[in-house]
């Protein structure tokens, strides 16, 4: 164990040193906070990148022991375990990029809307991080406790009757929830006896029938504790309105809340239930299936139905959430790595949408509420003044065009258009379900796949539909809404997120073939499972010799 | 002793989960206790019960004569949870009851 094998715990301890500083601070520096704080998150992103390049380089079973981390120095499966491995890594660098720029976007002016966002804000990173990094069934339950505790506290942030009746019913949603999680983790453990993700992958083959059911009853409880932090349709009618409500750094942070579920939901049934040789095998994917199609549906139906850009984000949301678990429940190697693919770039998009909404809309609430005072002041707008002003709409003020620029692409993004990553990723995913990986070539595609391509690329064409819509209603038709106040500092962030999807364009040829080895080291857990039971223990010198 | 611990958790997971459906912030709330302690008894109970047993290992005595003591630390930890998740809740009610001046879960009154 040297030095850098340290790094694996410091996405955790980070956040939660820094959460605990601030609170000392006092909230009138606010500059002090806001450096700290981004420091911090700076840091987190520097440790997210050597660990990813770490897990990159992972190969071979002796090399896979380093990315685990026994926390107390018990060996596995008595003690509890960090383990990071190509899929945490990758989730890991996702949070952390999202970070930044909800961050960023917040020093503008959000930060101030109300006392402790800095502290609560690295709270829930920890959580995050933690939930990414945790090898062991009930830590991720603390873990999912710290990460939902903070984000109670940053929903009410800046406060207001929408975000306090948002946040009663998010708040209510999750509570019952984190309850069925621990139902879910107390049968698997009562059937078992172990809470280890890597143990418990090696005793579900040998329970015997009369117990199988007790432990599918337990991990589909605690799926469903997972599907709705994932937003699966039935489960998913709190998430519109919480996100909406959210003051836009925090969507922008929450974007990543959501695949928190798919991240759990992905990593315990390729590892538990992904052995051929287990009666239990495949457990719950036909579940998945359903359950994504529907949420693509309704979350389809949602977008088009949407008035305001902000349930329009909402909805968006969904539909990604449904893609994935649609993926994910076909349960083949090719579209999972289509779908990984797909989880980073629209995760990207979302965040990146949520925190543009909020720029566009202040330009209309700030014309709306400039025309309602002349109103006022002139009684009946006088027509040679409308005409004026109707020919300074027709000149897209600079600001405009920027917000303009974002919104094209944020709106090619979701609707899975070319030349963005959306569209590499869905022509991944589409593309591996009519061929799929170690099937028939000649066979004939069955109806069923067709059913689900067609339905993805619905879902695409809503998008496409209320993205122009509401695209031409903010930018080309509003002529009298005066050009909004932004600040570099606000479109920054916007902007590295956008250039961020427009890396994984340029990149798709080796963030595929990163994708493609995770999805392989997931779909084959002997090598986590090695790992895990094979990690040295620091300062014993008899398990150093341990092949 | 079995049947006792089964309907305590039964009765409790009912009357929570009725509560829990009720259109009042206050009766979700204690829905959402009740909830937790059948859990939190749930939990318990995976351990296999065992009267007057100990959960600390020594030498030389059957292990067949100690409780688990993993559901308890798992108790003790859902406990602690739960206690400061509840009462979270408990300030964002009381917001919702001073912003919306209504205690329904809407906000606002059925008509």
């Amino acid at each position: 164990m040297n030095l850098s094998q340290h790094l694996i715990i410091a996405p955790i301890l980070i956040p939660l040193v820094t959460g605990a500083l601030l609170l000392l601070i006092d909230e009138r520096q606010r500059t002090a906070k806001a450096l700290v704080g981004l420091g911090s998150t700076l840091l987190l992103f520097v440790v997210a990148l050597g660990l990813f390049r770490f897990a990159a380089s992972i190969d071979g079973p002796d090399a896979a022991q380093q990315g685990v981390y026994l926390l107390g120095n018990w060996a596995a499966p008595f003690g509890i375990v960090l383990v990071v491995d190509r899929l945490s890594a990758l989730m890991l660098m996702l949070s952390s990029t999202l970070a930044i720029a909800a961050l960023i976007f917040a020093l503008a002016r959000w930060h101030t809307a109300g006392a402790h966002f800095h502290s609560l804000y690295q709270f829930l990173l920890m959580g995050l991080n933690g939930a990414f990094l945790t090898g062991d069934l009930f830590n991720l339950f603390v873990f999912f406790e710290v990460m939902l505790a903070a984000s109670y506290g940053l929903l009410l942030h800046g406060s207001g009757l929408l975000r306090v009746k948002a946040g009663l019913h998010y708040i209510a949603v999750n509570l019952a929830a984190a309850l069925l999680f621990l139902i879910g983790v107390s049968l698997i453990y009562g059937v078992t006896g172990t809470l280890n993700m890597a143990d418990l992958a090696v005793r579900v083959s040998t329970v015997g029938p009369e117990q199988r059911m007790l432990l599918e009853a337990g991990a589909g409880i605690l799926g469903v504790a997972f599907l709705i932090k994932a937003g699966m349709w039935p489960l998913n009618f709190w998430l519109p309105p919480a996100y909406t409500a959210a003051s836009a750094p925090v969507a922008g942070i929450f974007a990543i809340m959501s695949k928190v579920g798919i991240y759990v939901v992905l990593r315990l049934s390729l590892l538990v239930f992904g052995h051929d040789s287990s009666p239990s095998s495949g457990f719950g994917l036909h579940v998945l299936l359903i359950g994504g199609l529907a949420t693509i549906a309704f979350g389809a139906i949602g977008v088009l139905a949407s008035q305001a850009l902000g349930r329009l984000a909402g909805f968006s949301v969904l539909v990604s959430s449904g893609t994935l678990l649609t993926a994910i429940g076909m349960g083949n190697v090719g579209i999972t790595t289509g779908a990984l693919f797909y989880l980073a770039s629209s995760t990207l998009t979302i965040s990146a949408f949520f925190m543009l909404i909020e720029l566009v809309e202040r330009g209309q609430d700030a014309g709306a509420s400039v025309l309602a005072v002349t109103m006022e002041a002139y009684g009946d707008a006088d027509p040679d003044e409308e005409e004026q002003e109707g020919d300074l709409g027709f000149a897209m003020p600079g600001t405009m065009a920027v917000l303009g620029i974002c919104f094209a692409a944020c709106g090619i993004l979701l609707a899975g258009l070319p030349p963005l990553s959306g569209f590499v990723a869905k022509f991944a995913m589409l593309s591996a379900m009519l061929n799929p990986i170690g099937g028939d070539t000649t066979a004939a595609v069955p109806g069923f796949v067709w059913f689900v391509v067609f339905l993805v690329i619905l879902s695409g064409l809503s998008a496409l539909i209320a993205m122009t819509r509401s695209g031409i209603r903010t930018f080309w038709a509003s002529m009298e809404g005066t050009e909004p106040r932004v600040l570099v500092i606000e479109v920054a962030p916007v902007f590295l997120l956008i250039a961020a999807t427009l890396y994984l364009t340029v990149q798709a040829g080796p963030v595929m073939r990163f994708m493609d080895d995770t999805t392989r080291a997931l779909s084959a857990p002997q090598q986590y499972i090695e790992a895990v039971f094979n990690a040295r223990r620091a300062g014993v010198p008899g398990t150093e010799v341990q092949p | 002793m079995e049947f006792i611990l089964s309907l305590g958790i039964g009765v409790m997971t009912g009357s929570g989960v009725w509560l829990i459906l009720r259109p009042r912030t206050y009766q979700v709330i204690i829905g959402l206790s009740l909830l937790s302690y059948a859990v939190n008894l749930f939990i318990f109970g995976v351990g296999g019960l065992k009267v007057n047993a100990p959960a600390i290992l020594q030498e030389g005595v059957d292990i067949s004569a100690y409780t688990d003591p993993v559901p308890q630390a798992l108790v003790l930890t859902a406990i602690v949870i739960g206690f400061a998740t509840t009462a979270l809740f408990l300030v964002v009610l009381l917001a919702a009851r001073g912003l919306t001046g209504t205690d329904h879960v809407d906000g606002r009154e059925q008509p």
